[in-house]
């Protein structure tokens, strides 16, 4: 899967969860969590359904590397090539 | 004989609107059956029924907004003797539904044979309507009788109530070739309209005068420990490790259970304060507080939480929060929680002390868990700590029974595989 691929799944999965964000908005270096109002029931919530679109199980341990959206798409670029 | 009346589905609720009946006259209910829908000013709530019997008449249209203890319907309950009853004689017009109830026979019936429970008629093929569904139909004017459904077992989603306000209205049959058993004609009177409601300032009023409530009538005390996580979060690490991530456990389903164990061993924080008294409940059913995306909270329980596994917690938390969130709540949950539990650690603050939902009479609070200097055995090592917090009501209970629940909250917290 090619980054932009990566990006787009998780936006998608992201705008899910949370409809009201703009996603046009989101510094893409920055903490999402601080970005996004998001619970630790939504980040359960979301590496569901990051498992479901990419097969990609993701564990706890490496939620650190998943901080923003830059590291997210790193993150599941290195787990799918 | 038995009313189905408005229930109050939590403190000061006063007023709400039918906007279904899933049931109609004639129809066999059972304890716990999902017999309406009803607006709350705070949420959309599926109301179930506590009576087993047969809808008899409804007295309430859908539609209509009418205060707590109204009667909505009336229900022959199973088994009951016609004697019970001599003082229905239904007027002609009413005949034709209370006909299908046994308790009402036009003719003395003898009383061993109406003593039988009510025969249930084959359950009614009804349509399903999602009550989000519902109230998109309200904002859109749709007229749900008209709308095709197309999820499981042919319930009406959003999406057809959308599609539906888009297509053009059905065509109107020409006068005299309506057949007769079709739906009303298209001249009956529309139903009237239920305007739609703004769940946010709604919500904002409920909040309102239930902590006022709170704050007014409850004399709280608070209580704070700070309790270890090490072993309850290396627990957890290692579980979830083996779990699929479609069955990991968060932490809270650890505190919810210790919680509800606690509970069981100090019964003056697990209940009600109503007219004066204690009422302590046998069953644990602990009320979560879930915050809604721009605004609000909300505090429905997951049941019976003490008898519950930690994979059978997060599956019901799951569903809650998801439930929440796309507001199909049912009425047991938002109106029979026995303690409440908040954790605001999410949203980073260390240290909670919660108002009380009355008529409940303790809240617990969790903050956030962080790494901290813990000093054991003479020595001091890093170890994530949570702050855990009891707002208690000194109606029911004292400091000292209070210290008693916090301490078993944190030994049972210290024995995770337990849980």
């Amino acid at each position: 899967m090619t980054d932009d691929e990566i990006k787009t799944i998780f936006l998608r999965e992201l705008h899910k969860i949370a409809p009201e964000i703009e996603l046009s908005e989101i510094d893409p270096a920055g903490d999402l969590r601080e970005q996004v109002d998001l619970d630790s029931m939504d980040i359960l919530n979301l590496a569901i359904a990051i498992h479901e679109a990419t097969g990609v199980d993701i564990p706890e341990a490496d939620y650190p590397q998943m901080t923003s959206l830059n590291g997210c798409v790193a993150y599941l670029h290195s787990r799918t090539s | 004989m038995a009313d189905f009346l408005m229930p109050s589905l939590g403190a000061d609720m006063e007023v709400g609107t039918v906007l279904q009946w899933l049931v109609k006259p004639g129809d066999a209910v059972k304890r716990g059956d999902i017999v309406a829908v009803v607006d709350t000013e705070k949420a959309t709530i599926e109301v179930e029924i506590f009576q087993t019997g047969v809808i008899q008449k409804i007295v309430v249209p859908e539609g209509e907004k009418v205060p707590v203890g109204t009667l909505l319907a009336v229900l022959v309950t199973n088994g009951e003797v016609v004697a019970a009853a001599p003082e229905v004689k239904p007027k002609p017009a009413e005949r034709a539904l209370v006909a299908l109830a046994p308790a009402a026979p036009t003719q003395p019936a003898p009383p061993r044979a109406a003593a039988k429970p009510a025969p249930k008629p084959a359950a009614p093929h009804r349509a399903r309507i999602s009550p989000l569904a519902m109230r998109v139909a309200m904002e859109l004017k749709v007229d749900l009788a008209t709308v095709k459904g197309t999820g499981p077992e042919g319930a009406v989603t959003k999406a057809d109530v959308e599609r539906a306000a888009k297509a053009p209205p059905p065509p109107t049959p020409a006068p005299g070739l309506a057949a007769p058993i079709e739906r009303p004609a298209p001249a009956a009177p529309p139903k009237p309209a239920v305007a739609a409601i703004d769940h946010r300032a709604a919500m904002r009023k409920v909040i309102a005068a239930a902590m006022a409530r709170s704050k007014r009538e409850i004399p709280h005390y608070y209580l704070g420990t700070h309790v270890d996580m090490s072993k309850a979060m290396g627990w957890l690490q290692a579980e979830n490790l083996k779990r699929p991530v479609t069955e990991r456990l968060l932490y809270s389903v650890m505190l919810l259970r210790a919680v509800a164990i606690a509970a069981h061993e100090i019964p003056e924080m697990n209940g009600f304060w109503i007219d004066g008294t204690f009422k302590p409940s046998e069953a644990v059913h602990v009320g979560v507080a879930i915050s809604i995306r721009q605004g609000g909270l909300i505090a429905p329980a997951i049941h019976d939480v003490d008898k519950k596994s930690l994979s059978e917690i997060m599956v019901s938390l799951r569903d809650l929060v998801k439930r929440v969130r796309a507001g199909m709540l049912r009425s047991s949950e938002i109106a029979d929680a026995t303690i409440t539990v908040t954790s605001l650690g999410d949203e980073g603050v260390e240290t909670v002390f919660g108002a009380i939902y009355p008529p409940q009479v303790a809240l617990v609070g969790f903050g956030k868990i962080v790494e901290r200097p813990w000093a054991s055995g003479g020595m001091v090592g890093a170890r994530p700590v949570v702050m855990a917090s009891l707002s208690g009501d000194h109606r029911a209970s004292d400091g000292h029974r209070g210290a008693l629940f916090l301490a078993a909250i944190e030994r049972l917290l210290q024995e995770p595989e337990k849980l």
